[in-house]
């Protein structure tokens, strides 16, 4: 190898540029190793990419739910990207409750008209995963304990929720998200979908 | 360390000391793959695939940890997991599986020229047998990986496959069916097979990954060889392995993946068979069953017996192709002759190349339907490859006359050849290298 043979024999060689230290062998060097790395480091890409959800996972992000039978006081529990999401039709007498909460009492204010799609107040869809570590709140489903404010009680830490799903007492941060969802028909809901 | 010239480990940060007094790790390193492991200077390139080598375990491995985050080995699922998941809905899973897919073939290559290069330059003689050994078991771990590994795509090929090789084990007389009904959980290859298989092919790389690591410290004990077979004599005749033999193992590996890319890239399916796109079907064998093209040699030595002589001809195929690659385990005593590189032995050399040829006709006959005329060429060439290691070798161990050796590496580089020993510029032939240098 010429290379081989010239470390040997003729260490020295230097630039002709005359660039102080910087030889033609330290520029060979470097550029060989930087070539190396920037390679190993693209390489690396598919590797970490193939971890996040996948085509068929993403091609599920929506979900057609049916409310022509809820009725008020009622909820059902649906399931959309394999997380449950509560659809309440909410009663007159919850939405009062919930309306006439200060904004300043609330740990993540928000009025139950930004929760919900104008013209639908009633209706309140929310993910059922507690803020807080992601249990599934109660207060979905007949008979289960709502919790002092009437809307959810998550029994895993204690987090209490109102009528508007709103964060009230307990150790979650946040209100229960409301996720992407428009209304396809008057009874049809599809979450997942960007709403209008 | 080998040499009584090895550079010993001086770490420069106190940070370095600190750990290297706790834990000699990075003296272990420097020792193994760096400044401290003195190399003979006159390596060529065909001492580069074992780098090679190491680096397709590599790939091989971190691609497949990757998928098999996204396989799924039930007999139901697994061709849809691969073909359809992986191939379309993951991330980069194409690429990764065609990764996974070619490192296999370049793993094998690589291999192939690396055990090649052993033959030749007599590198499974003295001191190095257990070199040479613990690599044909890294050969053997390959194999059944590999083949394990074809299984799990479960395609057409890949359940004949499964079906086919376990059938050797049903050659043996009386224990040989309960073997082979044992090993599949079945009667034919299903769920419980493919479960097996796939926890095993998950297994046996870190396996493949530790007799690597007791070949390289085999191989450490005496030093590497070299293209002469003469022993390392003193310093001159040794460079560090780094910088020297890591930068010709870096750029050569890059030169490796070069290949390896643009076959990924631009002939995925060159070296697999299409019909291994169609799912298993446990009622319709393909109309041609063929391993991969790295087991074409064996195949064609197990296809070979087509007459039952004392024993059934099916037995005498298994038994063949079985003992083909044991033989090679006896070679250090089979080849007695003290010279050890095919450079010094010109009767030798011959004979390897045509071993080369032999085998490459091997791997035809392997790699096609079987016919009258291809039965007969592959019978010819596994008799001249049983022919070549028990008859041939020992003959000419005995009876050849070597060329005289150079009286050491360095003299053999520096002095041996006069073109190299005339200074610079006093031959016409030089002259237009010395440009090259001095430019």
């Amino acid at each position: 190898m010429a290379t081989k043979a010239r470390s040997a024999e003729v260490p020295q060689t230097a630039g002709p540029n005359g660039e102080e230290g910087v030889r033609r062998r330290d520029f060979l060097n470097v550029a060989a190793v930087s070539f190396a790395g920037v390679g190993g480091v693209v390489a690396l890409a598919p590797l970490i990419v193939q971890m996040s959800p996948s085509a068929d996972v993403l091609a599920l992000s929506t979900t057609e739910v049916d409310i022509s039978k809820v009725q008020p006081g009622q909820g059902i529990k649906v399931s959309w990207r394999k997380q449950p999401v509560f659809v309440r039709n909410l009663t007159p007498k919850e939405i009062a409750e919930a309306n006439a909460v200060p904004l300043s009492a609330l740990r993540d204010p928000q009025t139950l008209a930004e929760r919900t799609k104008a013209g639908k107040q009633n209706w309140l869809i929310t993910l059922g995963v507690c803020t807080h570590l992601g249990c599934i709140p109660l207060g979905i489903g007949e008979g289960e304990n709502r919790g002092p404010y009437g809307g959810y009680f998550c029994p895993c830490h204690g987090s209490m929720y109102d009528t508007a799903a709103r964060i009230r007492q307990g150790p979650a941060p946040k209100n229960l998200v409301v996720p992407d969802y428009e209304f396809t028909s008057p009874t049809t809901v599809t979450i997942g979908a960007k709403g209008k | 360390m080998s040499f009584s010239w090895a550079k010993p480990y001086e770490p420069k940060h106190p940070l370095a000391k600190w750990f290297d007094e706790r834990l000699p790790l990075p003296r272990l390193a420097y020792g193994a793959v760096g400044g401290g492991y003195p190399v003979p200077r006159n390596l060529n390139y065909w001492w580069n695939f074992g780098v090679a080598a190491g680096l397709f375990l590599a790939i091989q491995i971190v691609t497949g940890i990757v998928l098999a985050m996204h396989y799924t080995a039930s007999a139901g699922g697994a061709f849809n997991s691969v073909n359809q998941h992986i191939m379309r809905d993951v991330n980069a899973g194409w690429l990764l599986r065609y990764a996974h897919m070619n490192g296999a073939s370049f793993f094998f290559i690589v291999v192939y020229i690396h055990i090649f290069r052993g033959l030749y330059y007599g590198s499974y003689k003295a001191p190095r047998e257990l070199v040479w050994m613990l690599g044909l078991v890294i050969y053997l771990l390959m194999m059944a990986t590999a083949f394990m590994g074809y299984v799990l795509p479960w395609g057409q090929m890949s359940y004949w496959g499964a079906q086919v090789i376990t059938g050797f084990f049903s050659a043996f007389p009386l224990v040989g069916e309960p073997i082979r009904i044992w090993l599949l959980g079945g009667y034919a290859p299903d769920q419980a097979a493919l479960s097996r298989f796939f926890s095993l092919h998950y297994l046996l790389p870190f396996v493949i990954a530790a007799v690597v690591i007791l070949h390289i410290w085999a191989l450490h004990i005496p030093g590497s060889s070299n293209p002469t077979g003469v022993d390392v004599k003193d310093e001159r005749d040794t460079l560090p392995f780094h910088p020297f033999f890591t930068a010709k193992d870096g750029w050569f590996s890059a030169a490796i993946l070069l290949v390896y890319a643009l076959v990924t890239y631009f002939a995925p399916n060159y070296l697999g068979h299409p019909d291994n796109y169609i799912p298993a079907n446990p009622l319709a064998t393909p109309a041609e069953i063929v391993p991969e093209w790295y087991f074409w040699p064996f195949y064609a030595i197990l296809r070979s017996f087509t007459v039952d002589f004392i024993l059934p001809a099916k037995l005498w195929g298994v038994l063949a192709m079985f003992s083909s690659i044991l033989l090679l385990f006896f070679l250090p005593w089979i080849d007695k002759s003290p010279v050890r590189s095919g450079s010094y032995r010109p009767v030798f050399k011959r004979f390897f190349w045509l071993l080369v040829i032999d085998v490459i006709v091997l791997g035809w006959a392997g790699g096609g339907a079987p016919n009258p005329v291809r039965n007969v060429i592959s019978q010819l060439a596994a008799a001249y490859y049983f022919l070549h290691f028990l008859v041939i070798l020992p003959l000419v161990s005995a009876f050849e006359t070597p060329l005289p050796l150079p009286r050491s590496i360095s003299d053999s580089v520096l002095h041996g050849e006069e073109e190299e020993a005339a200074p610079v510029g006093t031959k016409p032939r030089r002259a237009k290298a010395a440009t090259a240098v001095v430019e």
